[in-house]
């Protein structure tokens, strides 16, 4: 009997000294539901150069782009290496949801309007589920509207158009480092020759690295796989740097094609790296919140 | 009787040892907004999980909040706090860990609000600062709430705000804070 009150006494007197010593945030992590951890910030917008990276706009938000081409580097001082001529795009992205984008613009380039839907499908993420990588897929159909070169002979509608597929599978392998690859087809329903192929098949290898919190360097190829398009035409490669202030996001950088719509740059690519055949070009991006998320 | 008073005793014991001491109370989902504000841009975030134990008997208390749980309006500006500003991927967390001082004249059995002072140490993006914070603890039918409003400035934490946009981040931000504590059930 004496022996269980002096037990207890000791308990009542340890209590204390006992708790004092916890860490208290430590008692919740039993029970603690692990949360589903997506990856962000993998490219600092939705293209790389002209490729759509694997970023999506994000939900009632639109994304207002303008882009310019200019001219080949190797017309010299004649045409301020280039300076002299340019092509632009003006277009704007919406993102319907986190996952759903969609976009349109008008080039200068054969006076193309396009338009694209793009759908990331699975999100990169850590904690509760884990995924690789991130994959979206992209449809994108532009309309020429420039004159018939050959007004003389039957034209019909369905040859201004042309259309492209893609799939874009990602990782954001570091904070520095993200990766893609984009297999490609490009639908043309008009081609010159015979020699040419309605459908070609591309492949696009893109990646970032971010050099500083504001600045990072980016690249993209595309290979157009052999015996699809004229002699003449090369693969599309690209370099350039994203930097980011505010609001905007101002994409400078070299590039071999001309064309900012799909079908354009992936398969009428003329410039040739070797010989001076680069354009300096720019891709502004300005994002206004159109629709704000409930808390 | 010795049976009982034995009883008794053990009673007495499991009683006060879990109810008057160290009788923690907790939640899940805090809510913690902050608010710069400057004549070009007013910037506000919202986040509703942060999670934070207190101990009515000593008076202790902690705060953890995921840097990436932060709302914002603009997604743009969410993607820039964590990657430019927080780099929650390096930080993913900021906590605070204190004391409240005067928790002894809180009754938490007698509705009212009690005007209360913390002091602790607040760790955001690495850095930890010793903060003095002045609240209140209000009860309302035994069940209590806590809330706290005071300014912070990211400089003091190390994070940097480049000149380009200084004029649209304020030198200050107001921090609000407001928990509705649950009492946590005792494993023992």
């Amino acid at each position: 009997m004496n022996q269980v009150i002096f037990l207890s006494l000791l308990l009542l007197l340890m209590g204390p000294v006992l708790r004092a010593q916890e860490d208290l945030l430590s008692l919740l992590d039993a029970g603690q539901e692990e949360q589903v951890e997506y990856t962000t910030a993998s490219f600092k917008t939705n293209r790389v150069i002209n490729l759509h990276s694997l970023e999506s706009t994000a939900g009632g938000v639109f994304d207002f782009k303008i882009s310019h081409r200019f001219g080949f580097l190797n017309g010299g001082i004649y045409d301020l290496f280039g300076l002299d001529n340019a092509s632009i795009r003006i277009g704007g992205d919406y993102g319907v949801s986190n996952r759903l984008t969609i976009g349109a613009g008008r080039s200068s380039y054969e006076k193309t309007y396009d338009g694209f839907v793009k759908y990331k499908f699975l999100r990169q993420s850590k904690g509760k589920r884990k995924m690789p990588f991130t994959a979206a897929v992209l449809a994108s159909g532009a309309i020429k509207t420039v004159n018939w070169p050959n007004p003389d002979r039957v034209n019909y509608f369905s040859s201004r158009l042309n259309y492209v597929f893609q799939v874009i599978l990602g990782r954001k392998f570091s904070e520095s480092l993200t990766l893609q690859l984009s297999p490609t087809l490009v639908h043309r329903n008009l081609v010159k020759t015979l020699r040419e192929k309605n459908d070609v098949f591309a492949l696009g290898v893109a990646g970032r690295i971010k050099l500083n919190r504001r600045i990072a360097l980016n690249g993209e190829y595309i290979y157009v796989f052999p015996d699809q398009l004229a002699p003449g035409f090369r693969n599309s490669l690209s370099v350039g740097f994203d930097l980011e202030t505010g609001g905007h996001v101002f994409q400078l950088h070299f590039t071999n094609s001309t064309a900012m719509v799909g079908h354009g740059f992936i398969t009428e690519t003329i410039g040739d790296w070797r010989q001076g055949g680069i354009r300096f070009g720019f891709n502004i991006s300005r994002v206004f919140t159109v629709k704000r998320p409930k808390f | 009787m010795k049976k009982v008073l034995c009883l008794l005793s053990l009673t007495f014991v499991l009683v006060f040892s879990t109810q008057t001491w160290g009788q923690k109370y907790f939640t899940r989902d805090g809510r913690i907004t902050f608010t710069s504000e400057t004549p070009m841009e007013k910037i506000e975030a919202d986040n509703q999980k942060a999670t934070s134990v207190l101990d009515v008997e000593s008076g202790q208390l902690e705060f953890a909040v995921l840097i990436k749980g932060f709302q914002f309006e603009k997604a743009l500006m969410q993607e820039h706090f964590n990657e430019n500003y927080m780099e929650s991927s390096k930080f993913p967390k900021a906590q605070f860990k204190g004391m409240i001082a005067e928790m002894g004249r809180v009754n938490l059995s007698k509705d009212g609000a009690y005007p209360v002072t913390v002091k602790g140490d607040m760790t955001i993006h690495g850095v930890t600062q010793p903060v003095s914070v002045d609240g209140q603890i209000v009860v309302v039918d035994g069940a209590f709430t806590a809330h706290a409003s005071f300014a912070l400035a990211p400089e003091d934490y190390g994070i940097r705000i480049p000149a380009m946009v200084r004029d649209n981040i304020a030198k200050s931000m107001q921090v609000v804070v407001n928990v509705t504590y649950e009492p946590l059930a005792s494993k023992s």
